[in-house]
């Protein structure tokens, strides 16, 4: 028997703290968007769709930045063995990620916008959230010191860590009149960049999985195996020139339609792998299903074939031109942002808040009913947001087309599977989000050690290091 | 596994490609000519700041709570629009705009139904899998 650990709550561990508190407040958000889809008008003198929907929007896309981040500070430190380059750099990056999101959710309270889709804040202030990334990038890089025989997730940090700031700074090149001028020019370079910017994410996201993965099975093969690195070049690949199936239906360029679809089509070899190791995954995943971050990294799996495979149907643009504009994009962004990223993002929450003076034993059955709720409930609202997606498909090609008012009407059943669904998924977070954040403020607020249990691996699923 | 050489060849050559390919699109944007008015990009501006994609598609991007606007000028025409921004809707509140917010927001939205066409009814497919406007 061990005592459990007394560390302090880290910078690095208060991106992940930060990031699912913004979850939660996200989701919530989420759940009113979702109500005005069924009673239209809800609170439109205050709280309005245009204030609700990026209030939502950007609380969850700062869950997942935050994530990503605290992921990468946390696994970089035990990867090298040492202590980030500063700590000072590091705790003026969380500051300053902090002040600009409650900026930004208090400007959309308050109906201030000026910026556009996913940015809608006013442009100046992206200019603090590029400076926290430079410090971030800078941190990363000296506490690296070298990248030689470094494994695929050093190499897919680095990518995402280069690639966000270079695609954000893209995302504003509209604040020049040379690209803002003409409407299709500008949404070239907007979805040029906000593609590519999902990519970095995911770069991240998916480097930190990587990491996690060989952490829980205690082997240190795959990161540096030929497979790992043919998947991030495909992965990059598809980063840098995928982008186009955005805009497949705007008059832009011919070819950035084409090499859209071209690169797209790589993917394909992506969910054959995925197909080709299910078996695999299944006996591994029953191995290590005592763990919450297992867990998730399983879930996570399964929702990144789902996820796949609709992005793939999505990317021939025959299929697009009907699935463009309707709630199947919808679908797609949902599985990718909850079922891989938020996820993933949970696993390494289950694997770094872990280290607390507090045992969570007495939430593992609420873990567990949060996972399946989550999962369940996930799934409920993706196939409606289909459903929906295929009727207004249909609407949108119809030769007799009845008024859009009419066809929203239509699709009232799917809107209300879609809420409830929602309820649902937003209790399972929550049941999820608040004993995790629970205990890392008891032990912030009363750090002594108040229980013992088993050294790691332990049954419960819950380690001690 | 691969060497660190053959890693970097790689990612050196997928780096010099999409800068190319960035650069290129940059300097080579697919509207050259752009006869842009004042009040054209004042309603650009007054788009923004009210967060009109919010609830509002342009060619299918946005959100999907209102209908798509790409070509709403050539269909329905100024009256129809000016009369909506002056009242709101049931769903859609009454942003209380100017007489020359109006006015610009409609210029934009006439600027952005002269660039192309969205209706998805318009797309030729081809069996290849691609489509043409």
């Amino acid at each position: 028997m061990v005592p459990l650990n007394n560390k302090p709550l880290t910078t690095s561990k208060l991106f992940l703290v930060a990031g699912l508190l913004l979850l939660a407040v996200g989701i919530l958000f989420g759940l009113v968007g979702a109500l005005q889809y069924i009673i239209p008008g809800l609170f439109k003198k205050y709280l309005s769709f245009e204030r609700i929907r990026p209030l939502h929007v950007s609380s969850v896309v700062f869950w997942i930045i935050f994530g990503a981040m605290g992921g990468v500070l946390t696994y970089l430190q035990e990867h090298t063995g040492k202590k980030l380059y500063s700590a000072l750099l590091l705790k003026i990056q969380f500051t300053i990620f902090c002040l600009s999101i409650l900026a930004i959710l208090v400007s959309y309270s308050f109906g201030v916008f000026g910026g556009r889709e996913y940015w809608e804040f006013h442009p100046l202030l992206a200019l603090p959230i590029a400076i926290g990334w430079v410090l971030f990038l800078v941190n990363f890089l000296k506490s690296m010191g070298s990248f030689r025989k470094q494994p695929v997730y050093v190499w897919m940090w680095l990518t995402g860590v280069i690639f966000f700031l270079f695609t954000f700074a893209e995302s504003y090149l509209w604040v020049f009149p040379y690209f803002r001028n003409n409407v299709v020019n500008d949404m070239t370079i907007q979805w040029k960049s906000y593609g590519s910017m999902v990519g970095s994410w995911n770069m991240l996201i998916y480097g930190s999985s990587i990491f996690l993965m060989d952490k829980i099975s205690n082997t240190k093969t795959y990161g540096h195996s030929t497979i790992a690195f043919v998947l991030y070049f495909t992965g990059l690949f598809n980063l840098m020139f995928n982008w186009g199936h955005h805009i497949y239906t705007l008059p832009t360029h011919a070819y950035v339609k084409h090499i859209s679809y071209a690169v797209s089509m790589t993917e394909l070899f992506i969910l054959g792998r995925i197909i080709y190791l299910w078996r695999a995954s299944l006996s591994t995943a029953k191995k290590h299903f005592y763990s919450f971050s297992y867990r998730f990294l399983a879930a996570a799996d399964v929702w990144i074939f789902l996820t796949l495979l609709l992005a793939i149907f999505m990317s021939v643009p025959a299929i697009n031109v009907y699935t463009h504009g309707t709630h199947i994009t919808v679908a797609h962004t949902m599985g990718a942002t909850i079922g891989i990223n938020s996820f993933l993002l949970l696993a390494f929450g289950f694997d770094i808040l872990n280290d607390t003076c507090r045992t969570f034993e007495p939430y593992k059955k609420m873990f567990t009913t949060g996972y399946w709720l989550t999962n369940i409930s996930l799934f409920t609202f993706w196939i409606s947001l289909i459903i929906a997606g295929v009727i207004k498909a249909q609407w949108q090609m119809s030769i007799s087309q009845v008024p859009f008012s009419s066809m929203m009407q239509q699709l009232k059943p799917f809107f209300i599977g879609f809420f409830i669904s929602g309820c649902f998924l937003v209790t399972g977070f929550i049941m999820i989000i608040y004993p995790l954040l629970k205990n890392q403020l008891a032990c912030y607020f009363n750090p002594k050690p108040r229980d013992i249990f088993p050294a790691y691996p332990s049954s419960n699923g819950f380690s001690v290091k | 596994m691969p060497s660190d050489k053959q890693k970097m060849t790689v990612a050196v050559l997928l780096l010099v490609s999409f800068l190319s390919y960035s650069f290129y699109i940059y300097t080579s944007l697919p509207v050259k000519e752009i006869p842009v008015s004042k009040k054209t990009s004042e309603g650009k501006q007054v788009w923004q700041k009210y967060n009109c994609n919010a609830c509002h598609q342009v060619y299918g991007l946005g959100g999907y709570l209102g209908p798509d606007l790409t070509n709403v000028y050539s269909k329905r025409g100024p009256n129809y629009i000016s009369s909506f921004l002056k009242s709101g809707t049931a769903i859609m509140p009454n942003f209380h705009l100017s007489d020359a917010e109006i006015q610009s927001l409609t210029a934009y939205l006439q600027n952005i139904d002269s660039s192309g066409k969205a209706d998805p009814r318009t797309f030729k497919i081809h069996y290849n899998g691609t489509i043409e406007q």
